[in-house]
């Protein structure tokens, strides 16, 4: 089937800048048409009747879990600095940005 | 309508709303388990979770929620039973998980009202929505020359982000709403109000029309402003920015500006490249919040009395003046210490000597009530020493004085500085005979009809007494004696 539903290369662009995703020119169509292709297989959702029905905010009908207001991490910043590429005196570090 | 932008075409009024973002006051953090204090070194109150690892499940602090309700039911307000937290997708150093966790479109609390006490009268402010949000990490700049610094302990302590109705009219309005809703906050011990360390921050929204117009034209978000005093002279400048730009023919483009006080300008943000598509969508690691009514119906009862109850309270029950109690219930610790020394004692006398005695000399001083250097009870005893006539009304200000300068109790001053009033008729007595003995004259010239010379006497007998005699009493000795 066609889709009811098409994305096109623009809006391909921004989603992928605003994601941060590199896509060359090449790619855009691709995945513009691609993701065209998802977008109609949700339109088919539509067909189903939803009236009444509240939309869902979770997969499951588990209730919320709450933690109690107690300190219990922390104080371990050698570990949470493991990965950074150019830690200094405690702190991540990245290029300079200023307004 | 007392704040008028007079502009070449015409009168303009500003139309403000405020976005307040306070800290709530938790031990943890909105999601994980490190703790929230100021100050501690960098990164070292940061869990997995804060730091945005991959695979780490963010669970909700009880806590925060409860703190958040209470708050929607001191500012009157919806409580919302269902809310859903959602994520707010954007990137920034300062937000290692790439979005931050938010409320949308079901925030936990929904409309209310803050009630503003103006010189013109009272206004009610409305409230659009309260939500619970995680803050972000704060960034360092002036640490390196080409590298900014990232401090992740700010990251994911619960924020509440409390939003007015485009309600506000003058920056005096915006500074009372704020002075008001931090009053709020510390009384119900939800957040600490502190602007300082950044526990409470103002976004402001300005725009401005035609006085007798109900359009909103485009806005401005003022970013950021650190203390109330700021945030009305940001207010102030950015209202008359949009007045010159629309006489002279020009249009406000909507933009955040920052507000540089230095220069009591605000500038524009060059902004972060469509920062405002945030994209949101429900969190799928968060089920929604559900309360029940019994726990929302349990917070509503054990409710602390509120600024305004509070001063209907002490109008009512202490007969004080609005604007006396206005004063006294600004700031809870202000209120209970007035509560302290007006207890058993005339009340009006209690409130004259914390307004006009004591707040000055905090406010010389610079400190809080807390910072007093005369103690309630040290307070009250001297007001207790005044109304059974130990010491004068002039001996209570010069040990009142002492008590500052030295933070020592009032019975010690009052030994020390020998302040004791004399009340036996005695030694008044005795001092008046040894006056009229050595001034004969003036005695005759009293008696023959120069009766201003009464004051002339009073003063002799306070000079001979060290000025400890009774003032009324030396009066009432000497009429006595001046007449025989």
């Amino acid at each position: 089937m066609s889709p009811t539903f098409s994305i096109d290369t623009a809006t391909v662009r921004r989603i992928a800048t605003l994601a941060r995703i590199e896509v060359t020119d090449a790619e855009l169509s691709t995945w513009a048409e691609q993701l065209s292709g998802i977008m109609g297989w949700i339109e088919q959702l539509k067909e189903v009747n939803t009236d009444g029905v509240a939309p869902m905010s979770g997969g499951t009908d588990l209730k919320l879990t709450l933690r109690p207001d107690v300190v219990t991490d922390g104080d371990m910043v050698d570990q949470v600095l493991a990965n950074a590429t150019e830690a200094q005196d405690g702190f991540f570090t990245v290029p300079k940005m200023v307004e | 309508m007392s704040y008028i932008i007079k502009g070449q075409t015409g009168d303009w009024e500003v139309v403000i709303g405020l976005e307040v973002h306070a800290q709530v006051t938790t031990k943890a953090k909105l999601f994980s388990g490190a703790p929230t204090d100021f100050g501690a070194g960098p990164n070292t109150q940061v869990s997995f979770i804060d730091a945005g690892m991959p695979g780490m499940l963010p669970v909700l602090n009880a806590f925060a929620v409860e703190q958040a309700v209470k708050t929607g039911l001191g500012l009157k307000a919806k409580i919302n039973r269902r809310s859903v937290f959602a994520r707010k997708n954007y990137f920034y150093a300062d937000l290692p998980q790439g979005y931050q966790i938010s409320q949308y479109d079901q925030p936990i609390v929904g409309e209310g009202t803050i009630i503003l006490d103006m010189p013109e009268g009272s206004r009610n402010i409305g409230i659009e929505r309260l939500h619970l949000e995680q803050d972000a990490g704060k960034l360092v700049h002036d640490m390196h020359a080409t590298k900014s610094f990232v401090d992740l302990n700010r990251a994911g302590v619960a924020l509440m982000e409390i939003v007015s109705k485009p309600d506000l009219r003058s920056p005096e309005e915006a500074g009372a709403y704020l002075r008001k809703l931090r009053a709020i906050l510390r009384y119900l011990g939800t957040c600490d109000g502190n602007m300082e360390e950044g526990s409470m921050r103002c976004d402001a929204n300005v725009s401005v029309r035609p006085v007798g117009s109900t359009e909103l034209r485009t806005r401005c978000e003022i970013k950021n402003v650190n203390s109330v005093r700021f945030v009305m002279m940001a207010i102030d400048h950015e209202a008359k920015r949009h007045v010159e730009v629309y006489e002279s023919g020009g249009a406000i483009q909507q933009e955040t500006r920052l507000y540089d006080s230095a220069r009591n300008e605000t500038r524009s943000m060059r902004s972060k490249e469509m920062a405002h598509d945030y994209r949101y969508f429900p969190d799928p690691d968060l089920l929604p919040v559900e309360l029940d009514e019994a726990f929302v119906a349990d917070l509503e009862k054990n409710l602390p009395e509120l600024p305004d109850d509070k001063k209907a309270r002490f109008q009512k029950a202490y007969g004080l003046t609005a604007y006396d109690a206005d004063v006294l219930v600004s700031e809870k610790e202000n209120a209970l210490y007035f509560e302290d020394v007006a207890k058993g004692r005339d009340p009006k006398q209690a409130a004259n000597w914390v307004i006009s005695n004591l707040f000055g000399v905090l406010n010389k001083q610079g400190v809080g009530i807390l910072e007093s250097p005369v103690s309630a009870k040290n307070l009250g005893r001297l007001i207790d020493l005044i109304a059974d006539s130990t010491i004068s009304g002039r001996q209570a200000k010069e040990a009142f004085e002492a008590m500052v300068e030295s933070g020592k109790d009032t019975d010690t001053i009052i030994a020390e500085k020998g302040l004791k009033q004399i009340t036996d008729t005695g030694p008044i007595e005795a001092a008046i005979d040894q006056i009229m003995a050595a001034n004969a004259d003036k005695v005759e010239q009293y008696r023959s009809g120069k009766e201003q010379l009464m004051g002339w006497f009073v003063g002799q007998v306070m000079k001979a007494t060290q000025g400890k005699a009774n003032p009324a009493l030396c009066g009432d000795l000497l009429k006595k004696k001046l007449a025989q």
